[in-house]
């Protein structure tokens, strides 16, 4: 708003500039006395002035005004589930200092489930909490893609007006990842000025839905790129890789950078039917071979160039012998299918079987699981694997069982895994629940839970599991909570445990139990289903 | 027997004195701490196990709201309240479902009753000092050293315009401070705030020397206006004293004329300096078109005892401070009404709303917080200052909040109506109804 000019004999001005100086040096216009009386009539006529000024302000014009956000046709939230997300973004930053103590159950692990869901189910996140919830999103890169979805057009019209959520911009470009022709150009333009991070979020969304699109646009500015950019660039191709990918890998065999070799290398190690993978299998085949019912390795004497331009790494890590070392890359970057034709049509479980002359056993197995795991393939996965060992047996990985158990089918996984820890208990297994599809499958939960059981009976402290108990309140279906809560009522103190175990214990359950109710209230609110919660902690 | 309408759980949020509360209030809502929690009339109660072995016991009176907790925190509203009645919140199927009272609740809720009826009863004889007399006295002690004060400062005034402005914004707040202890002693704590609050006008840059004489002219005005109040027309000569500080006793106000209605309660904010936190709460009786402002005020730290939900409909009787604009009020009997407002109030545009304002400073000059209902208005960001502007004419008002991204949500440039603080230097937002949304959203 602005005064109303000044329509008296005195103007504010005036007043203001005598006040500035001091009656003693300038004395306003009409204002009569000596200094001291001078001052009092200016401060008379400036009270006269302020009120005429506040009395008789007018109304400032309008600036530019934006354009208003798009509509957003996507039902909002029951109001159960909007308050839930209201406390679970002011929550967000509060655990900091918090430890894993105490009974109250721990709402940071819920926001991540909750935008996903709501996601899912295809909700607009209430307009009140776009600012906090872009802020999350600006603090948790892994929630952005579902606080981004959530939050709608209503979110990017928001962001658009506020450079702390530019991120939201980028991320959630309307359009550049679908390949529409009309954000054919917008993509490129992002390609070409946009930052690094940037530029691999992009071909990394592209890959997603045009794989061709996205490998055209790298190629077009291959040359330029520096190494370290080259690099990052040549992985995000993982995605979507397929048989149109190798001229292009072919070419990159022979880059300046060893390391975008290598990784070039291991991509199209990657597709069986490149011929990278064709020359790699004629080498890996010429060192291994049937002698009657064993294998015989035969490792190669000599790393050449040829080799080493099809991405074999000359010198082995310290520690490591030179035959061994050029062995593992020839069989990890050989089809899997190379083998049963190679070893008398047997099965990869017949071969996995089958004795290894010589000491080359672990060298061999441990290859043929990287390549399992690059190639993706389930029956060597399943094969190298084999059953769990049994509870007497030594654990011996080969190779890393939890990238071998990525590869196998959800039930499968989840079947192996309970079955690895009824046997073997929680120490070991940590990265392969990491690996588990979540929510748990209902065994696997069981499975988890009992060992948590018998980690207490054996009187260790909590936070011993405090890695697991983490993943539980993550990825425990709901559905165990009653299980778990019959735990937390025990606290009798054993007289073996550790002092005050007991108590911790009954603490951990009690938080895992109210995490877990809190998730299913929470998947009902947002399913709209009310007052599903049991009235446990109600009076009689 | 359940009476009562159970609050949402952002009115129950709304009554944390702080973040950190809120959070802490939030962990507490699950059932899990809880035990023996239960509701009856205007009753919530439940133990919630703490650190220690015993569990804190936990009761809430929602008419009021009245709090009690074992715990020993000082904020209060406690954490165990808030989580106690976010659960309540959750509505009867929810975990705080109707019980009868244990003798605890029971206990707390009676002597509650009792005081409450007493307080009522009280007005009768607290209408009448106990000693009118010594009571005159005092007061007339206090109106001479109050006139002692507004004397000296109009001499400092007069020096430092004979002198100029044009050094004060070297100057230290030291002279500032010390002029303001000068008040304080003369008991005009008005005053010594207007003085206080002079002192920083230099530091805050841009045109201060503008703000510099608005700002001596209205000390000198309230300061003239005391030491002339018997010429004074009795309302205006009410507006003067309570802006040097002469305060009323609330009890002594309810006992005489009252006004009665129902008021949706718009806003309620704290601001804080070191000594003292004030709780600001804004009311409005759309019948009557009548606003209403009730203080509260609590120690340095400590949040102020009274606290209403932000749209929620109580029925209650003010009784307005004398003053020739009848604004601050004591709080009488209410209660919460279960009815919510089916539409936003009716507001006005820009022009009209700053024309009130203009009537408003007539009556009394000193006005800082004029309170403003807008229609159809659209905040607009701006790169050092946002605007609120009419949906349809080039009307607009500076915001003087920083960047308010909630209402900027609320609006997504559409019009909506704004509850809003009517400066000299222009609009505080507080609360905001999108179109369809019939209850006020805290901003």
């Amino acid at each position: 708003m602005r005064g109303r000019t000044e329509t008296m004999d005195i103007t504010w001005d005036d007043l203001v500039g005598s006040a500035l100086l001091g009656t003693e040096r300038r004395r306003p216009a009409g204002v009569v006395g000596d200094a001291e009386e001078a001052a009092a009539g200016l401060l008379d006529a400036a009270a006269g002035g302020v009120l005429r000024r506040r009395a008789g302000a007018l109304p400032g014009s309008a600036g530019e005004r934006p354009a208003p956000a798009p509509e957003d046709r996507r039902p909002g939230l029951p109001e159960a589930a909007r308050s839930r997300l209201a406390q679970l973004l002011a929550d967000r930053t509060g655990d900091g200092g918090r430890g894993r103590r105490g009974a109250a159950p721990n709402l940071a692990e819920l926001l991540p489930q909750w935008l996903s869901v709501a996601r899912k189910e295809g909700y607009r996140a209430p307009p009140a909490l776009l600012p906090a919830l872009l802020d999350a999103a600006r603090a948790r890169t892994d929630l952005r893609p579902d606080a981004l979805a959530l939050a709608g057009p209503r979110g990017l019209w928001l962001a658009a007006l506020n450079p702390d959520w530019k991120f939201a911009l980028r991320a959630g470009h309307p359009g550049a990842a679908t390949g529409d022709p009309e954000n054919a150009q917008e993509t490129r333009r992002l390609w070409e000025e946009g930052l690094f991070a940037e530029r691999v979020a992009l071909l990394t969304r592209l890959r997603l839905t045009d794989p061709a699109a996205a490998l055209a646009l790298l190629a077009a500015t291959w040359r330029g790129e520096r190494a370290e950019d080259r690099l990052m660039f040549l992985d995000s191709l993982r995605t979507g890789l397929s048989a149109a990918d190798e001229p292009f890998l072919e070419e990159a065999l022979a880059d300046r950078s060893r390391n975008v070799r290598a990784t070039a290398a291991e991509l199209l190690s990657a597709l069986p039917g490149s011929a990278l993978a064709g020359r790699m299998a004629a080498r890996a085949r010429s060192c291994v071979s049937l002698s009657g019912d064993s294998i015989t390795v035969e490792a190669p004497y000599a790393c050449d160039p040829a080799m080493e331009r099809d991405g074999v790494a000359p010198k082995p890590p310290s520690g490591r012998g030179e035959r061994a070392w050029w062995l593992g890359q020839l069989v990890d970057a050989a089809p899997l299918a190379t083998w049963p034709a190679r070893l008398g049509g047997r099965t990869p479980q017949e071969i996995v079987a089958l004795p290894v002359l010589d000491e080359w056993q672990p060298d061999l197995h441990a290859a043929w699981c990287r390549a399992a795991v690059r190639q993706r393939d389930a029956d060597w996965a399943r094969a190298l694997l084999g059953p769990p060992p049994a509870p007497t047996a030594p654990v011996v990985a080969v190779g890393d069982p939890a990238k071998l158990l990525s590869i196998l089918p959800k039930a499968e996984r989840a079947a192996w895994v309970a079955d690895f820890i009824e046997a073997h208990g929680l120490s070991e297994a940590f990265q392969m629940l990491g690996v588990c599809a979540v929510p748990w499958a209902p065994e696997l939960g069981r499975a988890v839970v009992d060992a948590l059981d018998i980690a207490r009976d054996a009187g260790s402290y909590p936070w011993s599991f405090s890695g697991v108990m983490g993943l539980a309140e993550r990825c425990l279906d709901p559905g165990a909570a009653e299980q778990v809560a019959v735990l937390s009522a025990a606290a009798e103190e054993l007289p073996d445990g550790a002092p005050g175990a007991a108590v911790y214990w009954s603490e951990a359950f009690q938080r895992l139990t109210g995490t877990l109710r809190l998730r299913a209230v929470m998947l009902a609110e947002l399913r709209g289903i009310p007052g599903t919660r049991t009235p446990e902690g109600a009076a009689p | 027997m359940e009476t009562e309408a159970r609050w949402t759980a952002d009115q129950v949020l709304a009554l944390a004195p702080d973040a950190a509360s809120r959070k802490a209030g939030a962990r507490l809502a699950t059932p899990a701490p809880w035990t023996g929690a239960g509701t009856a009339g205007t009753a919530v109660w439940g133990l919630c196990k703490g650190s220690g072995s015993k569990p804190y016991q936990t009761a809430v009176d929602v008419h009021g709201p009245a709090f009690r907790c074992t715990c020993p925190s000082r904020k209060f509203p406690c954490k165990h309240a808030l989580g106690l009645l976010l659960l309540w919140a959750e509505g009867a199927d929810g975990p705080v479902a109707a019980a009868a009272e244990p003798d605890w609740v029971e206990q707390w809720t009676s002597a509650r009753r009792k005081k409450t009826q007493e307080a009522q009863a009280a007005p009768a004889r607290a209408a009448g000092p106990a000693d009118p007399d010594a009571a005159r006295k005092r007061a007339d002690r206090r109106a001479v050293r109050v006139e002692g004060g507004a004397a000296e400062l109009e001499q400092r005034l007069t020096d430092l315009l004979r002198g100029g402005l044009a050094g004060a914004d070297r100057g230290s707040y030291q002279q500032w401070d010390e002029i303001a202890a000068r008040m304080v002693d003369a008991q005009a704590p008005g005053l010594a705030l207007r003085v206080r609050e002079l002192g920083s006008v230099p530091a805050t840059g841009g045109d201060w020397p503008s703000r510099m004489l608005e700002e001596t002219a209205l000390l000198h005005l309230l300061a003239r206006g005391f030491l002339g109040r018997e010429g004074l027309p009795g309302p205006l000569a009410e507006t003067v004293r309570a802006r040097i500080g002469f305060t009323v006793d609330s009890a002594e106000l309810l006992a005489g004329p009252t006004v009665r209605g129902e008021w949706l309660v718009l806003a309620q904010y704290d601001s804080a300096d070191e000594r003292l936190t004030t709780r600001r709460i804004w009311l409005y009786d759309e019948g009557a078109a009548r606003f209403a402002l009730l203080l509260s005020f609590g120690a340095a730290g400590r949040a102020p005892e009274l606290t209403l939900p932000v749209g929620a409909l109580i029925e209650a009787e003010l009784a307005y401070h004398p003053s020739a604009l009848p604004l601050r009020a004591a709080l009488g009997p209410h209660r919460a009404l279960t009815a919510r407002p089916d539409t936003a109030p009716r507001g006005t545009a820009i022009g009209p709303a700053l024309a009130s304002y203009g009537t408003a400073v007539a009556d009394d000059p000193w006005l800082d917080n004029w309170p403003v209902l807008l229609s159809d208005v659209v905040p607009l960001p701006g790169p050092d200052r946002w605007q609120l502007a009419d949906a349809s004419t080039d009307d607009a008002l500076p915001i003087t909040t920083p960047a308010p991204w909630r209402l900027a949500a609320l609006s997504g440039g559409h019009p909506l109506t704004v509850f809003a603080e009517l400066g000299p230097s222009g609009l505080r937002p507080l609360a905001a109804w999108p179109p369809d949304a019939p209850e006020p959203i805290a901003v």
